[in-house]
């Protein structure tokens, strides 16, 4: 079976050394480790925002960079949804506009206002669907965030520190419906976070970052209660 | 005193009823201005409307051509990374800091179907170029270019790239990142730039009698016409006219820029 994730990559930056590989499955994976230990540009790295210095990275089978062949597909062409810390919606477009301008796999503006619907339901925003960014609670944000990075139809899900920004109470409602949403798209996701509770919580596989260097990787055995079940995504088809 | 007096008593409050003999003297003072500029416009429109829609017939066009090249350049500048950024501005500027008649001498030479240039551009459009509105509306374009072009690149330059990288990450191609993120979030400055743009497209005079040639009817600005009805008594009504123009064009411009929340 084909991994979800192959990533063996080197980039220095000032005086900060990045030299990392790892694999990782389907389900959530969790880059764990201390502010500062290169998880976020990892992120950016795999996303495509920042080339590496050397190495590869693979999405579902897809090489995406390769710096010995000069292979670097652009950001748009790696088929990624991102949740960033702040939630980055556009601030000057409604909650449905920042989602349905995510949706690649439709055409026609009725159609991927439709799936972005959709998402909004499935993360429990649906009634902020008409609001703008700078009216929404931080919370509220990330659920509106987490809809359009999984909106698009994505081959992968990067979440950096989706929840850091967020007050205690919030943030384990959250990870519930984080966890719940992603588990049931059958989207495999990257996860950063320095938080170990949200670790456990969130991840089936916690890769653990220290220093620009990964020093451990275990898999988190989890109770047998009910998980999600995987969902498939509303595909409406090209208007 | 006494009115004062009443009127705080009639209203509650000193301050208030300072408010209001200000709104009052205010009010009175522009219904006046409004009055004589609408006496003096009907008494002399003759004379003034040949000049207001030539000055209409000039700004309008020429704000559009520097907004829409003004912004495309100032977001090449502001994105692009290629040598000679810097001295690509520093040649886009200079309408700014040249005096009007070296522009004017300038652009003659480029325009004048006598000179080789000239000449070559007159053979290309199949128009002559100067004497005419068309010349006016390439001098108006060249004054009012460096502002929009700076304000563009200032704004763009201003937007949080991590929105941008945020929008890229929806696949969102660049040319739709730049249309639907960037200008969008930039629109505030680029609005700016704009509406001085109109201003300063509105008010050139000095390259614009080189190139345009002041005649009456055909290539006669507000602002020429103001020089040359300097010891008139239109002189006034043209002047108000240009004032409210500039401040309708700053006005409408400005509501382009103004962000929903």
């Amino acid at each position: 079976m084909t991994d979800a994730l192959e990533v063996a990559v080197a980039r220095k930056i000032g005086e900060f050394e990045l030299d990392v590989a790892f694999t990782v499955e389907s389900g959530i994976s969790v880059l764990f480790g201390p502010s500062g230990a290169g998880k976020s540009l990892t992120l950016a790295l795999i996303a495509g925002l920042i080339r590496p210095d050397t190495g590869t990275i693979v999405i579902r089978g897809r090489l995406v960079t390769d710096c010995a062949r000069r292979i670097h597909v652009s950001t748009q062409e790696r088929r990624i949804g991102m949740v960033f810390q702040d939630g980055l919606l556009l601030p000057h477009r409604s909650v449905l506009d920042n989602v349905a301008l995510a949706v690649r796999q439709a055409r026609g503006s009725r159609a991927r206002r439709a799936i972005a619907h959709s998402w909004l339901e499935r993360v429990g925003a649906e009634e902020l669907a008409h609001r703008r960014p700078g009216s929404l609670s931080g919370g509220q944000r990330q659920r509106v965030a987490l809809a359009r990075g999984l909106a698009g139809d994505p081959a992968l899900v990067l979440l950096d520190e989706p929840l850091s920004a967020l007050d205690v109470e919030v943030r384990r409602e959250l990870r519930q419906l984080i966890r719940g949403v992603i588990i049931s798209s059958g989207v495999p996701a990257v996860l950063v976070t320095h938080d170990a509770e949200e670790a456990e919580e969130l991840g089936d596989v916690v890769i653990a970052y220290n220093n620009g260097r990964v020093t451990g990787r275990r898999s988190v055995a989890r109770p047998h209660g009910p998980e999600p079940e995987r969902e498939e995504p509303e595909r409406t088809e090209s208007a | 005193m006494k009115l004062t007096r009443s009127l705080a008593q009639t209203f509650g409050g000193k301050q208030k009823a300072a408010l209001i003999a200000a709104t009052v003297v205010v009010g009175f003072g522009l219904g006046f201005g409004v009055a004589h500029l609408m006496a003096g416009a009907i008494a002399y429109w003759g004379v003034v409307s040949g000049p207001f829609l030539i000055s209409l017939r000039v700004a309008v066009p020429a704000t559009l051509i520097a907004g829409i090249t003004g912004v495309a350049s100032g977001y090449a500048l502001a994105k692009g990374r290629f040598p000679g950024r810097n001295i690509l501005e520093t040649i886009g500027s200079l309408p700014l800091i040249l005096p009007p008649t070296v522009i004017g001498l300038y652009l003659l030479q480029v325009l004048s179907p006598g000179t080789q240039v000239g000449g070559f551009l007159t053979r290309l459009v199949g128009h002559v170029l100067v004497y005419n509105v068309i010349g006016c509306i390439i001098v108006a374009t060249v004054a009012a270019y460096p502002f929009c072009m700076r304000a563009a690149r200032a704004a763009i330059e201003g937007v949080d790239p991590s929105v941008e990288q945020a929008a890229r990450t929806m696949g969102l191609p660049n040319w739709r990142v730049a249309l639907l993120v960037t200008l969008p979030l930039a629109r505030r400055g680029i609005a700016a730039g704009l509406t001085i743009g109109a201003a300063r497209a509105l008010g050139e005079y000095g390259a614009t009698l080189m190139v345009g040639g002041d005649i009456n009817g055909k290539t006669r600005t507000m602002s020429l016409a103001i020089l040359d009805s300097f010891t008139t008594p239109e002189r006034n009504t043209m002047i108000l006219i240009l004032v409210l123009m500039a401040i309708s064009a700053m006005t409408g411009v400005g509501l382009l820029g103004r962000t929903r929340s």
